[in-house]
């Protein structure tokens, strides 16, 4: 059965519609295989060859990986969600009570997307914690942990905006607060607030503003910079991983 | 680089000829690569003038900061009614009426009214006023707001929350 199994892939993968999209074709020699990954456009962004203990559980405790998956996590259901929103005044308060209560799934894609939310901020600060204490943000890698920065201000940013975005008692006044907090910036906080509300109070301009950075403008942002950040482990020489002291 | 030997041997003085002078020797090239450095930079500013703008509404469909509280024989002697729509206090104490914001002016919660304690408390950050607005405890750096209180034709109480007053004022009735 096995053998089967292996044969008709193997017939695939000689098929010329196969072949057309796939350059590198069959084989398991290392040719093959180096090109498998090079000529492939998400899978270039990695190494052809990395050491294996890099895959090992113990030195990132896959906490960068975890992170990743919450975040396509995030991204399948805000994109289920989202067909049921409206950001607009006081509707969106009765589509978030729609998809807890009418929608068929509504709560489970909600739940999942919110408990996945809190998962990837927990994620981010300990990824950033294991890079930290393991001293692995160090030359050469220092660049990467800047991207890495930013990468948590993203992430910070994307739920600050979902926040809102319920339009409930909890969401307005946590908006209330935060966009006073960024009053507090000399000179021009004020100008920041107007802007970031589109008006003086938090109302319909403010939920708008804040579904566009939630849904459009953050999630762009991300998946520039996870690229650059995965891209970035290539060309620092792969993960952190010294090697095991022999005594 | 011919331009590098030559302000060695001018003085201060001729700083502006020489800026004309290397206009004049620089090549075709350098001059493209300045003007369109130069339109950049305009276009640059531009564009940050522009988002600016578009991103600043010019009409905004917010309520107008002149409400009308209500009639004056609605708040016994000594009492502090909270308008939690406007966001104002409005208090009738033995000196006249008069209005203080609701608005902590911490971080923009609204504060209630605590009969029990004869105080306005926040519930955010455990901001606390007296009827006067003064602040006794918490984390907010103001008092609350007074606000300007007039009585209307129509014998309404009147209060302009965009008008904020220095010196007390009462409004007798």
């Amino acid at each position: 059965m096995a053998i089967t199994t292996k044969t008709q892939l193997e017939r695939i993968r000689n098929s010329a519609v196969w072949q057309s999209i796939f350059r590198s074709g069959s084989g398991a020699s290392n040719v093959h295989r180096s090109q498998a990954v090079q000529q492939n456009l998400l899978l270039h962004l990695f190494s052809v060859k990395i050491r294996s203990r890099a895959l090992d559980f113990k030195p990132t405790w896959y906490l960068g990986a975890l992170t990743l998956s919450t975040f396509f996590i995030l991204v399948f259901t805000g994109v289920l969600l989202m067909f049921y929103y409206h950001p607009s005044v006081p509707q969106a308060y009765a589509d978030m009570k729609d998809l807890q209560f009418v929608v068929a799934s509504g709560v489970f894609l909600r739940n999942l997307h919110r408990w996945s939310a809190h998962a990837m901020v927990f994620l981010v600060f300990a990824h950033m914690f294991k890079v930290f204490y393991r001293g692995a943000y160090r030359p050469p890698r220092q660049f990467n942990w800047v991207i890495g920065v930013f990468l948590l201000l993203v992430t910070l940013l994307l739920s600050y905006t979902g926040y809102l975005l319920p339009w409930d008692q909890l969401a307005f006044w946590a908006v209330t607060v935060g966009s006073n907090i960024a009053k507090a910036v000399p000179l021009a906080g004020n100008r920041m607030r107007f802007l970031l509300l589109g008006g003086n109070e938090v109302n319909a301009n403010a939920l708008l503003r804040f579904y566009v950075l939630h849904c459009v403008i953050l999630p762009l942002a991300a998946v520039a910079l996870v690229g650059i950040h995965f891209w970035r482990i290539r060309k620092d020489g792969g993960l952190y991983v010294p090697e095991k002291k022999t005594s | 680089m011919n331009n590098a030997e030559k302000p060695a041997a001018g003085g201060a003085a001729n700083e502006k000829i020489k800026d004309k002078e290397r206009c004049e020797e620089c090549t075709r090239r350098q001059f493209f690569t300045r003007l369109g450095m130069g339109s950049l930079i305009v276009a640059g500013a531009g564009s940050g003038l522009f988002g600016y703008e578009y991103f600043s509404p010019n009409v905004l469909f917010e309520a107008s900061p002149i409400v009308k509280a209500g009639k004056p024989d609605q708040f016994p002697p000594d009492s502090v009614t909270l308008d939690a729509q406007s966001g104002i206090y409005l208090v009738n104490s033995a000196k006249g009426y008069y209005a203080l914001g609701a608005i902590c002016t911490h971080l923009g919660c609204l504060t209630a009214w605590k009969p029990e304690l004869n105080l306005i408390a926040c519930p955010c950050h455990g901001s606390r006023f007296n009827t006067d607005g003064v602040k006794v405890a918490g984390p907010a750096p103001q008092p609350l707001p007074w606000f300007k209180v007039w009585l209307a034709d129509d014998g309404y109480l009147m209060v302009d929350r965009s008008t904020q007053l220095k010196v007390a004022e009462f409004v007798k009735v």
